[in-house]
């Protein structure tokens, strides 16, 4: 589970009494309150796993751009449709009465704003959703739709498509690598602890596509990375926060970190996904994150080691003020990286009060 | 005395006006909260042609990018209580009556739910089977609960979205291409609450303005009177040097203290009024229209401002003529009091056109005007132009009875009388409305009375009504009924959507009672046997006269439209509503509740299978109702809503006696230049104050005589033009003589009162008084 | 005698305390005699004139008038002496202004029951009011008003005439013509004429005259 993770969890806690009360009870991943509980035998299975799998608490689809004016200027680009239960989905409680709950972030970040909204729906009458097939993810107007070429995987190609106040965007995606699985085979385990989610990326888009900042419309070109991930396991009561990262660097290798931040040493974990798509777990806390410089109460430069990679980078967020003030605030926008690699990514950062 | 009249009359004025502006604030603000619940008043809404609006559709809205959401409405009848169901994740933020935040969103949504009310409410319903957990709300009107809209509609039986409503953001797009199945409603100024009882609030604020105008002619006469007493005073003062400029800002500042005083002392009598009215309006209007108004008052701060504003406003209204007089008087005036009497025949004309010209604009708006607005302009129109017709009436009665008056005396009388009408005509302007106003209020409410009470019985025909707390129960108690009664009549109901308003729909079994007395006001010939066949549908005579319907016009119903095979009068409902067959309803409407029904049985036994009932069943209160508890319940609310009527009625009545009193009190003071010579040539004080109190009856007695034709054609434009225009009903007009007898006592004691002062006064007048006429420069 | 007075006093009550406006007041009057009455503003001759006329009454002493005490008379009494056997012209406003010129004229004799339309004409014609008789006292000048306020009283045929300063708010030469008017008219009528007025130019042009100082005839 990635910050992704405690977003989602975090607007559960929200709306459910239940799950606060219950959140850093160490059992929970046991029972779940019947909710279903991630498991390391399963394996994916496409398309059906691309949908909603609503017998868990939480999932997310969660695509982060780093994109490229025809000036040169960067941007990035953010759509992520969070879907919750309240409670376990029971046959027949559809319509209102339905326990799902959809959330929908997007964003815009250049190097001097940050532009973002916030969807909020009721499951089960048709305002939000995802389905399988044909693969589409939606919620108001904000689109997810698939165009890949039949034999393909659905995910291969997707157009995004979101707006708010004074911003809004449409891009194409256009995968160059697979899909890859997180963790052990896509169970991606979470804490010492052993709290898991299901967890793929397809981290190979290329991106085209517009940009419309107010009255300006902007064409644009660059890379995108999505991420699925579900389970029903909130975090640890001492888990404070979480910083997560994607680099995508210009050799075409990846690499997914994130650090979960406690009162101890916390705990860290990463994947290093070569070019070709093959992916490589690093041992619990072999990725040594370092905050460099904190502006307005986050660190917006880091230093990320992972010495058996030869990886030794430094991280400037192209905006320091990309925070999503919404239900659940966090800060979320586009790196540049320098350092052993070169390239860009994007960085995550919640609990920082 | 004139400083207390002019406090005394200011007071007054504003007191009626402020108080029934309370009133109204009050009321309105109950209205704002109830329709604030959902913003209603200020978002438009979507809503389908007929009946729910579909999941698909609102979800199909929302993935085109309409800022909608979605809310159930009703009442959970037994509980008289209006749910309203919300999606607090799409309400728009301009809609949110209630905060659900934090982990109350959760238990909100939650399957178990959540109902926000206000602490009366809650405490209310606290005990009530089957409703979710209760939360007061400070924001929230009586009698309304908000609940998530899964839990709301799981209360009302599987109800459907009632409406969208629509944010503030732009429409992405025409609605047709989206959904064509919904229209869009624009954004109400008022709720439909607010709307049905427009007329009401209508009502009570035209008496407040015209108490307010009746008070206004105290003022005048009360200044005229101080200004005619200090004339010596003020012309002494211009003759030592005082600027007429500065003249004017002392009598301006001392008058405007008054008003000041008056003002505050007013809306303070006004929220006495209010006080004392409050419950009645309050009852009236829970009612008449379902509408919860506390019935305690909350201080307004603008109250008293507007108050204030008001008196002092009238003041300087009322203080106008005079002031301008004080300013045109030249610094050596001789004193002539006598000639303005004169130079006023010329605005006799001028009055007499304007009101000649305004009982004609009424005329027009009677033949071309539409509504409510036209009803009260015509009101308006004919009231006020048969006031300014008045004084030019006098004018002419005085006129030819003074030429056929064959004694000295006689002519003498008459001519005075004339004079005097310029001073007096204000003040007889406001006795001919209020007399007028009283007779036609009065003569629509026992015209509306007497219809009322023929049409409950012909309504109410069934002996006993019974309402069930559920189907199971229904259902032993007709198991139980069926031996013991002659006939058991479903009285089913559901809500929906007629001609776009919010209506019920009830279903009717055929049989005799209602073939022998169902008030039809019109029907085609075979309506009862296509009734019962299920084909046709009657209508309510509100929704006939509002959507101008005709017998054989097709209404849309769910599941398709039929045609209508008659309209029958519906006194005291508000909104629009259909019958169809009991079968049809239940087809039509699958869900309706079927709980209520009537019961036919010999009359003598009624009351003894009531208790039977109740005590079979265990039933209490309204569960089992017996004709004659309904019929007193409906009369009661029919009181109600005519008791504030008649209380601002003799509250009318009575500041127009005090406005002549106050007018009279200032001719008096003013007349002793036109009474001295006559007293000189050989009457005695006594004998003239006698000629005089006859000529204050004489006068009232003329005002009466043609507050007669007034009133009634006020009562015809009431029950003809408003009640249909704001109730949606007309009334046959009946004529009360009785009811003549009493305005005419009520007429002599106000002018006898009013004219008693003066008499007193002069009566016990002293010689010196009369003498100075004669001997001193006044 | 048509007019007795003897000891008539009266008392004022004033914020200064009682004021003896007259004391001891007595003079008698003949049918078809006039006399003036003089004396200083305040030494209450207009009260005399009044007392005279019935509408006040003393506080001590008889006022007979033509047989009828008006000290002890009834307000009722009081009331038809005024109208049917004295005629008083005051100052000013004497007139009913709600009456036209030809209503005045007549007023007083139709009240008392003794109009005689020949005369009243006789006396419009004399006193020039054939041209305003439809008109109504304001728009009438001061000089016509005492007029009509003569020949109203005239109209009435009194034995008595009381006049007060009838011509005091007249000029010199209109006061003259109107009471040149009047004395002819009271001669020719026979009525007796009690006239108050300060002026002693005016007062030589009576029969007699008394004067009034400090509420005792001089």
């Amino acid at each position: 589970m990635n910050a992704k993770g405690l977003i989602c969890v975090v607007f559960l806690a929200a709306v459910s009494p239940l799950a606060t009360a219950a959140q850093g009870f160490a059992g929970l991943g046991q029972t779940a309150e019947g909710f279903a509980i991630p498991d390391p035998a399963t394996r994916f299975s496409f398309p059906a796993d691309h949908g909603a799998h609503p017998t868990f608490r939480v999932e997310w689809w969660y695509v982060t751009a780093t994109l490229t004016g025809p000036d040169g200027t960067d941007y990035g680009a953010q759509w992520t449709l969070f879907r919750t239960a309240l409670a376990p989905e029971e046959t027949g409680s559809t319509g209102w009465t339905s326990p799902q709950l959809w959330m929908g972030h997007a964003a815009i970040t250049t190097p001097d704003r940050h532009l973002f909204a916030e969807r909020l729906a009721r499951g089960g009458v048709g305002q939000a959703g995802v389905q399988a097939v044909p693969f589409e993810a939606w919620i108001d107007n904000w689109q997810m739709t698939s165009t890949a070429a039949a034999g393909q995987d659905a995910l291969s190609g997707l157009t995004l498509t979101a707006g708010g106040e004074g911003f809004s965007y449409n891009l194409a995606l256009q995968a160059t690598g697979p899909i890859v699985a997180q963790g052990v085979q896509g169970y991606s385990v979470k804490s010492a602890a052993g709290q898991a989610s299901h967890y793929y990326s397809q981290p190979f888009y290329t991106v085209t596509g517009d940009l419309v900042l107010g009255e300006a419309r902007i064409p644009v070109t660059g890379q995108a990375w999505l991420d699925r991930e579900w389970s029903s396991q909130p975090l640890g009561q001492d888990q404070t926060g979480w910083d997560w990262f994607s680099l995508m660097f210009e050799d075409g290798a990846r690499m997914m970190g994130f650090r979960l931040r406690d009162g101890g040493a916390g705990y860290t974990s990463a994947t290093w996904i070569d070019a070709d798509g093959t992916a490589t777990p690093a041992p619990p806390n072999a990725l040594r994150a370092t905050p460099l410089t904190v502006q307005g109460g986050v660190p917006v430069t880091w230093r990320l080691e992972w010495p058996e990679r030869g990886v030794d980078v430094t991280l400037s967020a192209l905006n320091a003020g990309a925070f999503m003030a919404r239900s659940v605030p966090y800060w979320e926008g586009p790196v540049r990286i320098a350092g052993s690699h070169k390239g860009r990514g994007y960085l995550e950062m919640t609990g920082y009060e | 005395m004139q400083l207390s009249m002019l406090l005394l009359g200011l007071s007054l004025a504003t007191a009626l006006w402020s108080g029934v502006q309370a009133i109204n604030a009050e009321a309105r603000a109950s209205y704002a909260e109830a329709a604030g619940a959902l913003g209603q008043d200020r978002l438009p809404r979507l809503v389908a042609q007929e009946g729910a609006v579909p999941v698909a559709s609102y979800a199909a809205l929302r993935r085109a990018g309409w800022e909608v959401s979605p809310v159930t409405e009703g009442r959970l009848e037994g509980n008289d209580l209006r749910l309203i169901g919300i999606d607090p994740l799409t309400l728009p933020a301009k809609a949110r009556q209630i905060e659900v935040a934090g982990a109350d969103l959760g238990s909100f949504v939650s399957a178990q739910g959540m109902l926000f009310a206000d602490a009366d409410t809650v405490a209310r319903l606290a005990g009530v089977q089957g409703l979710p957990l209760l939360r007061p709300s400070p924001d929230l009107p009586p009698g309304v609960a908000i609940g998530d809209i899964s839990v709301v509609q799981r209360l009302l039986g599987g109800a459907g979205i009632s409406y969208l409503v629509l944010g503030p953001a732009a429409a992405p797009g025409p609605l047709a291409e989206t959904a064509p199945e919904l229209r869009m409603e624009p954004a109400k100024g008022g709720e439909d609450l607010a709307r049905l009882t427009d007329s009401f609030h209508l009502n009570l604020t035209a008496f407040g303005l015209l108490s307010f105008a009746v008070g206004l002619f105290i003022v005048y006469s009360a200044i005229g009177l101080a200004f005619e007493q200090r004339r010596g005073v003020f012309r002494t003062l211009r003759a030592l040097g005082l600027s007429g400029r500065a003249l004017i800002g002392i009598v301006l500042a001392e008058l405007l203290v008054l008003a000041g005083v008056a003002g505050v002392a007013g809306v303070g009598l006004g929220y006495l009024v209010a006080a004392a009215l409050l419950p009645d309006v309050a009852g009236t209007l829970r009612g008449l229209y379902g509408a919860d108004v506390p019935g305690t008052l909350t201080f307004r701060p603008w109250l008293w401002g507007a108050g204030v504003g008001i008196a002092v406003a009238g003041t300087l209204i009322a203080a106008g003529q005079s002031l301008w007089r004080l300013w045109q008087m030249p610094v050596l005036a001789p004193a002539q009091p006598r000639a303005w009497a004169r130079a006023s025949v010329a605005g006799l004309r001028w009055q007499a056109g304007a009101g000649a010209v305004l009982l004609m604009g009424a005329l027009g708006l009677g033949v071309l005007g539409q509504g409510l607005w036209a009803g009260f302009g015509m009101l308006g129109a004919v009231l006020l132009g048969a006031a300014l017709l008045l004084p030019s009436l006098l004018w002419a009665a005085t006129t030819i009875a003074q030429r056929h008056a064959k004694a000295v005396l006689a002519q003498w009388f008459w001519a005075d009388t004339r004079q005097q009408l310029p001073g007096l005509s204000l003040a007889l302007m406001a006795l001919l409305l209020a007399l007028a106003t009283n007779l036609g209020v009065g003569t629509m409410v026992s015209s509306f009375r007497l219809t009322f009470t023929g049409w409950l019985d012909q309504r109410l025909a069934s002996e006993i009504y019974l309402t069930a707390a559920d189907e199971a129960q229904a259902a032993r108690m007709l198991d139980w009924l069926a031996p013991r009664t002659d006939a058991i009549l479903p009285i089913w109901r559901a809500d929906t959507t007629l001609a776009g308003e919010p209506a019920e729909v009830f279903g009717m079994t055929d049989h005799a009672t209602y073939r022998d007395n169902w008030p039809l006001l019109m029907a085609s010939p075979d309506v009862w046997t296509v009734m019962a066949a299920g084909q046709a549908v009657l209508v309510n005579e509100q929704m006939y006269r509002r959507s101008g319907l005709a017998l054989g016009d097709r209404v849309a119903l769910p599941g398709g439209a039929l045609p209508i095979a008659g309209v029958y009068s519906d006194y005291g409902n508000p909104k629009p509503q259909a019958i169809v067959s009991t079968d049809q309803l239940v087809q039509r409407f699958p869900d309706v509740a079927r709980l209520r029904f009537a019961l036919r049985v010999d009359p003598a036994k009624a009351a003894a299978l009531a208790a039977a009932l109740r005590a079979e069943f265990g039933l209490q209160g309204d569960a089992v109702l017996e004709n004659a508890g309904v019929k007193a319940f409906s009369l009661r609310v029919f009181e109600r809503t005519f008791a504030v009527t008649a209380a601002l009625n003799v509250l009318t009545l009575a500041v127009a006696a005090l406005a002549m009193f106050a007018s009279l009190m200032t001719l008096s003071e003013m007349r002793l230049p036109q009474l001295a010579p006559v007293w000189a040539m050989g009457l005695t004080t006594r004998r003239l104050a006698w000629l005089d109190f006859a000529r204050t009856m004489m006068l009232a007695g003329l005002v009466l005589a043609l507050a007669l034709p007034l009133g009634l054609g006020l009562a015809w434009i009431l029950l003809a033009v408003v009640n249909v225009a704001a109730f949606g009903w007309r009334l046959p007009m009946y004529v009360f003589p009785a009811d003549w007898l009493r305005l005419s006592l009520f007429a002599a004691l106000a002018a006898g009162g009013a004219a008693a002062g003066p008499w007193v006064r002069l009566a016990r007048l002293g010689p010196g008084a009369l003498l100075k006429v004669f001997t001193n420069e006044r | 005698m048509l007019l007795t007075l003897s000891g008539v006093t009266k008392v004022f009550q004033t914020g200064e305390g009682p004021v003896r406006v007259l004391d001891g007041v007595g003079l008698t009057l003949g049918a078809g005699q006039s006399l003036a009455l003089t004396g200083e503003s305040g030494s209450g001759k207009s009260t005399l004139l009044h007392l005279v006329a019935g509408l006040e009454t003393p506080d001590a002493g008889a006022i007979v008038v033509a047989g009828t005490d008006m000290a002890r008379a009834t307000d009722t009494v009081r009331a038809q002496m005024r109208r049917g056997v004295v005629a008083v012209v005051f100052q000013q406003f004497n007139l009913i202004p709600s009456l036209d010129v030809a209503a005045n004229l007549a007023f007083q004799a139709r009240l008392a029951g003794r109009h005689d339309p020949a005369w009243v004409a006789d006396l419009a014609q004399r006193l020039g009011l054939g041209a305003v008789l439809a008109r109504y006292p304001e728009q009438l000048s001061g000089g016509q008003q005492q007029r009509v306020a003569i020949g109203r009283a005239l109209a009435l045929r009194p034995q008595l005439v009381l006049a007060d300063e009838p011509t005091g708010n007249l000029d010199e030469a209109t006061g003259d013509a109107v009471l040149d008017l009047m004395l002819g008219l009271v001669a020719q009528t026979g009525a007796g004429l009690l006239m108050v007025t300060h002026s002693p130019r005016l007062a030589q042009r009576l029969g007699g005259q008394v004067r009034l100082s400090s509420g005792r005839l001089a």
